[in-house]
């Protein structure tokens, strides 16, 4: 069966999620296609053309996907479902936002964050924050499927050379708008793609000190900037730096937790980091057991240091 | 306008699970369960939108075993008016309890279902966007605010990269994002008033719910463990370690 592989783009590029999906996607044998919702989107679906492994490119093109409304995108995708044994999807906020409302209008269970596939109807997911791992087989005539990015190599972004098709775009439903959006610009990598992450805990004790602290590290490293939850809600830092179980899930080459005590909800986010750095000054700090080199010492010496010495 | 509060009883967020040796799932005897943490927010949020006047009447709603009707009392402490409990010792996949929501607000006729994003047992998070299509609503997901104004809520959205904000007609489904609010502390008082406010008992056959699982578990493993390191002396250790021995920078 024919794999739909859900594009998250900006209507200009592919995202670099969708390079993982398109890579679990082509483990579940068959074709793969790539689907691109979006308004005035042709640079997108022309990327998604070179996507080493995509087959046929389908690019629905209209004003009621320009911002990726959930209802709409939905729509789309049902409207080109029929055919396909499988729909994928990024396990990303946009991902997650539209995969739920696919499978229950095709009456299907959706299997959310797949880190293995086992084969075509057998999958690995974390459960309880990656506490455990359950290998879960639908007996659903469609899979609607979140892959999680961090546990399949993205494909190649150039290589491919599939057809691009148009399709028609779905009309709007109506009943949702979109109002604007404030998004944080930065000259740094994204989260859940960079090779360094450096990341800030509650001990860090105020957003300037976090600041002060962690982006000379970050800047010097050529590094992502994360938070744990504590960090985020005392008012650290933004969320969408929150590395855990309810925000991002990240395994970078060199993962450094500055001031992170290490609770079960941010280790599920980076515990599959290639290498762990802790910085603590409390010696039970649960980081240390999963820290490949930890350094028992006040972050606000230990780090200005460290980052004179890289 | 009605909200009505679909809560999850799950194991409480500072236990740390074991998978039970056989592979059959986790052992969850004898350990603490609490309500799903977003579902608080989703209470408090619902409460909050009544103590401001945007809302008439908080239903909190919980399917499953009989012992959710002591999470139920959570969110009438919280200040939920009444609950209702769908119960079944069945195993509740998302698509499962999104059908009995659905057929829920079709007895109920609420203005807003707001929901957690996730539950922190099975990390779905699925059911919102799924009762959202089942009812051909819109939906607005992981919300940090949410204002209600005549007909429409303007939701403000946490995505990847920021914020988002979309405006959806009433009714609409929300899902609530760590950031909507703080949850109030359940006072005695409140406690002791919770255990007078009604409590209906409905059976998803009452409901003409299928509720039979899609999805088999055929196992639960431990995930591949990590060896803690080493610790290092000081400064120049770490940096001799990243550069010569793990050679990440």
């Amino acid at each position: 069966m024919t794999v739909l592989v859900i594009a998250e783009h900006d209507n200009a590029s592919i995202k670099g999620a969708t390079l993982n999906a398109v890579s679990a996607a082509g483990q579940l044998g068959g074709d793969v296609h790539v689907l691109v919702a979006g308004q005035n989107a042709g640079a997108a679906a022309q990327a998604a053309a070179q996507i080493a492994g995509v087959a046929k490119v389908l690019h629905a093109d209209g004003a009621s996907l320009a911002h990726g409304l959930a209802e709409n995108v939905a729509a789309q995708v049902l409207e080109l479902a029929g055919g396909y044994g499988h729909l994928v999807f990024a396990a990303t906020a946009s991902g997650k936002n539209v995969a739920p409302r696919v499978a229950a209008r095709l009456d299907v269970a959706q299997l959310s964050e797949i880190t293995k596939i086992i084969s075509a109807d057998t999958f690995e997911r974390p459960i309880y924050a990656g506490n455990a791992i359950a290998t879960v087989q639908s007996a659903d005539t469609v899979k609607v499927i979140t892959v999680r990015g961090t546990a399949f190599d993205a494909a190649p972004a150039t290589g491919g050379s599939a057809a691009v098709e148009a399709v028609a775009a779905v009309g709007d439903a109506g009943s949702s708008a979109f109002v604007g959006n404030e998004l944080a610009k930065s000259e740094r990598p994204e989260l859940t793609a960079a090779k360094v992450i450096v990341s800030g805990g509650r001990a860090l004790g105020s957003a300037e000190k976090f600041n002060e602290v962690i982006t000379p590290l970050a800047d010097k490293l050529g590094a992502a900037i994360g938070a744990s939850r504590a960090a985020v809600d005392a008012g650290y830092a933004p969320n969408d730096l929150q590395v855990g179980q309810t925000g991002k899930i990240v395994a970078p080459q060199l993962y450094v937790a500055v001031g992170i005590s290490g609770a079960i909800q941010h280790l599920a986010g980076m515990k599959d980091s290639k290498v762990i750095v802790a910085i603590n000054k409390d010696p039970e700090a649960p980081i240390f057991a999963v820290a490949d080199y930890g350094l028992e010492a006040d972050l606000f010496t230990a780090v200005p240091a460290l980052t004179q010495a890289v | 306008m009605k909200i009505l509060v679909p809560v999850k009883r799950v194991v409480d967020y500072n236990v740390k699970v074991r998978v039970k040796a056989d592979g059959t799932g986790v052992d969850i005897a004898n350990v603490k369960m609490s309500m799903n943490p977003f579902d608080e927010i989703a209470v408090e949020e619902a409460v909050r939108l009544k103590e401001k006047g945007a809302a008439t009447e908080v239903i909190a709603v919980s399917c499953g075993v009989a012992q959710c009707q002591e999470t139920l009392r959570t969110a009438l402490a919280i200040g939920a008016d009444r609950a209702i409990h769908v119960e079944t010792d069945a195993e509740l996949q998302p698509l499962a309890v999104a059908k009995l929501l659905a057929a829920l607000v079709g007895k109920e006729a609420p203005g807003l279902v707001i929901l957690g994003k996730q539950a922190i047992d099975d990390d779905a998070n699925q059911t919102g966007q799924m009762l959202a299509a089942l009812l051909d609503r819109p939906q607005a997901t992981f919300a940090s605010k949410v204002e209600v104004a005549g007909d429409k809520a303007q939701v403000t959205r946490e995505i990847d990269g920021g914020l988002e904000t979309v405006a959806v007609s009433l009714p609409a489904i929300v899902t609530t994002d760590l950031r909507l609010n703080e949850p109030r502390y359940v006072t005695l008082p409140n406690i002791m008033k919770a255990k007078k406010k009604p409590l209906e008992k409905v059976t998803p056959a009452d409901l003409g719910v299928d509720v039979a699982p899609r999805l088999k578990t055929l196992k639960v493993s431990e995930p591949a463990g990590r060896q803690a390191g080493i610790k290092v002396a000081d400064v120049a250790a770490l940096v001799d370690k990243l550069k010569n021995e793990a050679k990440v920078i």
